[in-house]
């Protein structure tokens, strides 16, 4: 196997933590842990857009890369600490599925998304291109949290962590979107987690708590 | 020039609206915005009448038959919308059920929600298309939980995680297709996600990635139009936010999410020269409408009873644009009108019987008739046009779509025969009870706006009766665009 020059080192060690802070994620009960855990998964979300940025020589992923900084690692949790604080959430309740499944269930979406990903990441030209099939898994284990998670906050983070693997895999396949895209994303992430940080609030004013048990009342009959 | 209008018009709304707040004169001023956008859409549209399609902004706006067709009725449906909201509102304050600081947020957002529509519709980056398909969920979730209920703001956040999760998959999609471009393309000038350029180069696209795309595009845009199984935030969004809310989801957000499906559908089309998106479409299409169908049987509320039923007429329009051709695409554009129009004038004369009745539950509400003439009949006359009674363009549409699924594809017909006959029973009973009969209901503080309600249906029975040659002509080149 031929040796691969360190920045593509550096980016296959980016997407391995990357994953790596998924699996924490799942297992993560604490919620202030769990934004903690937010911020390290934008951090090596950003500096392995800067790799990719500089093995590839297209300037304009610095700027994504210090985009996901500002927002992934400072505006996001900020906000998110802020949240947990004031409405005084610590612990999620206990997940539908027990800690160790989640994680089985887990292993096999990785290797599903890889399966799934190998016919694309052949056909790509970017450097990053066989980190592909983690960032899918990252989709799919963040998908994973949603659905076993209860707390509202929870699902919130699942979803920001969702954010964060389709934007690995934008640049793993592909270099990135264009900045206006990019730019329109970030956007819609950052509106989206301060309405649904009102949304909090008003939640907790009609049911008194945040879990999610409360919202399973329209169903048919 | 008109398109800058058109964009900036609800921007600026929204802007003014924020500002001017709970004032008296906030639901006028969301009338007379609205009003603005809809002409400078109608001098949008006649101008592209005139020159044919046209590329603007860069390059990234761009306006054909088919997207300027939903830019019209957008446009036009906001407009009475708001003039409907405005009574509607007023009423809703009488009662209490909102405060002048909800009011504000909700002009607000409507404007800006319009905007996101449009957006949506007009532009020719199909990154920003995704990007406004998510910012006009964000800006619907706090108009959905406005009432700040128990229900609403449970209808609220399965909305908001449903449609987001949904549109993560799209956005997955739309990177797959970047990735399926760029190669043709190139990725500098970034012109590899526009989709004119997109369009010219599609038979050289890569055809297993386009078809893995196309999944992940029609799972995400589809949670968005409500194809089933991914469409239980739909009845509950409609039913518990405020009626014009309602309205303009049904009538107007699903259009925009289908639009974006069909888009996508070309290219995907073109690339694979095989039936696959097609096929899915029609899957979807059926299985949306026999589900629908069945569960309207076991609705309480009016209006999760047509929410469901807009789930049965999106799943016959995504079933109509999966069979494709000429004819069948034709259908599917007057079907998505007609629709449009029928539902939320329904949606307008439901908002009414409602607010009359104290009540969403159909048990109670009866003899709508007695107590005011105009709201019964405005009920039982759309109920009968969405139904697909003759003459109105239901109707047409409908019996358009059945006919070539006839030739096309046989084994659809009795399904699509069978689904349309249950949720003509289901509904009719339920409405029947309601316009018919004794009742006890109290008259309204606000006159009812029934303008919309018959403008609305005139205009279905019209396109029932007569479809005017300049009109069909632009269906015409609407379908062959879609191919």
């Amino acid at each position: 196997m031929p040796v691969l020059p360190w920045s593509s080192q550096l980016i296959h060690l980016g997407a391995a933590l990357l994953l790596l802070t998924s699996f924490a994620m799942l297992s993560q009960r604490r919620v202030l842990s769990l934004v903690n855990l937010f911020a390290l998964q934008g951090l090596v979300l950003s500096f392995s857009t800067a790799a990719v940025a500089y093995s590839s020589g297209q300037p304009h992923l610095y700027v994504s890369a210090g985009l996901s900084l500002l927002l992934k690692v400072i505006l996001l949790p900020w906000i998110l600490h802020r949240l947990i604080r004031r409405l005084n959430v610590h612990f999620d309740s206990e997940p539908l599925l027990n800690i160790p499944t989640t994680m089985l269930v887990g292993i096999l979406l990785v290797v599903f998304s890889f399966a799934l990903s190998q016919p694309i990441a052949e056909l790509s030209t970017s450097v990053a291109r066989s980190t592909l099939g983690i960032a899918l898994a990252v989709v799919m284990l963040s998908f994973l949290m949603m659905i076993t998670r209860r707390k509202a906050v929870t699902q919130v983070i699942g979803f920001l962590a969702m954010e964060n693997g389709l934007f690995f895999a934008a640049m793993s396949a592909t270099h990135g979107m264009p900045m206006v895209v990019e730019l329109g994303v970030a956007l819609d992430v950052l509106v989206g987690t301060m309405i649904l940080g009102v949304f909090f609030f008003q939640i907790r004013e009609q049911f008194d708590s945040l879990d999610l048990k409360h919202l399973e009342k329209l169903k048919e009959e | 020039m008109e398109l800058w209008f058109l964009l900036s018009l609800p921007l600026i709304g929204s802007l003014v609206l924020a500002l001017v707040g709970a004032r008296k004169l906030a639901p006028e001023i969301n009338v007379a915005f609205s009003l603005a956008t809809f002409l400078a859409g109608a001098a949008l549209t006649r101008r592209v009448m005139v020159q044919g399609p046209l590329l603007l902004g860069h390059e990234q706006f761009f306006v054909d038959p088919f997207n300027v067709f939903l830019v019209a009725l957008t446009a036009f449906v906001g407009w009475t919308t708001a003039m409907f909201s405005r009574p509607y509102m007023r009423v809703e304050e009488t009662h209490g059920r909102v405060n002048s600081r909800r009011l504000r947020l909700y002009h607000s957002m409507y404007q800006l929600f319009m905007f996101t529509m449009l957006l949506a519709l007009l532009t020719n980056n199909l990154g920003l298309l995704w990007v406004a398909m998510e910012a006009a969920t964000l800006t619907t979730v706090l108009l959905v939980s406005l009432y700040r209920t128990a229900a609403s703001i449970e209808a609220a956040w399965k909305y908001f995680i449903l449609c987001g999760v949904g549109i993560a998959q799209a956005l997955f999609g739309t990177i797959l297709l970047y990735l399926a471009a760029e190669k043709v393309l190139g990725a500098e000038g970034s012109t590899a996600l526009l989709w004119t350029h997109l369009n010219a180069v599609k038979g050289q696209l890569e055809p297993t990635v386009l078809a893995l795309a196309f999944v992940f595009l029609l799972v995400g845009y589809g949670t968005k139009v409500g194809l089933a199984p991914l469409h239980n935030w739909l009845p509950d969004a409609h039913a518990e936010g405020p009626t014009p809310i309602s309205a303009v989801l049904s009538g107007l957000l699903l259009n925009v999410a289908l639009y974006a499906v069909v888009r996508c559908k070309i290219l995907v089309e073109g690339a694979t020269h095989s039936g696959l998106a097609g096929n899915l479409m029609m899957g979807f299409g059926l299985l949306s409408v026999l589900l629908a169908a069945f569960f309207l049987w076991r609705q309480r509320d009016i209006k999760r009873l047509f929410g469901y039923s807009s789930i049965e007429h999106m799943g016959i329009v995504t079933f109509a644009f999966g069979m494709g051709g000429p004819v069948a695409n034709f259908a599917a554009l007057l079907h998505m009108t007609v629709h449009s129009l029928t539902k939320s004038a329904i949606f307008f004369a439901v908002g009414h019987a409602c607010q009359k009745a104290g009540t969403q539950v159909m048990d109670d509400i009866r003899g709508l008739i007695v107590i005011s003439p105009t709201v019964g009949w405005g009920l039982m006359i759309g109920t009968l046009a969405i139904l697909g009674m003759p003459p109105f363009g239901v109707f047409t549409s409908e019996f358009l779509i059945i006919t070539t699924a006839m030739r096309e594809q046989p084994w659809a017909t009795p399904i699509l025969l069978l689904a349309l006959g249950v949720a003509f029973a289901a509904i009719f009973r339920r409405v029947q009870s309601m316009v018919f009969g004794e009742t006890q209901l109290a008259p309204l503080p606000h006159p009812p706006a029934l303008v919309p309600v018959f403008a609305h249906l005139a205009l279905v029975l019209v396109l029932g009766v007569f479809i005017p040659p300049a009109l069909a002509n632009w269906y015409r080149l609407a379908a062959a665009l879609i191919g």
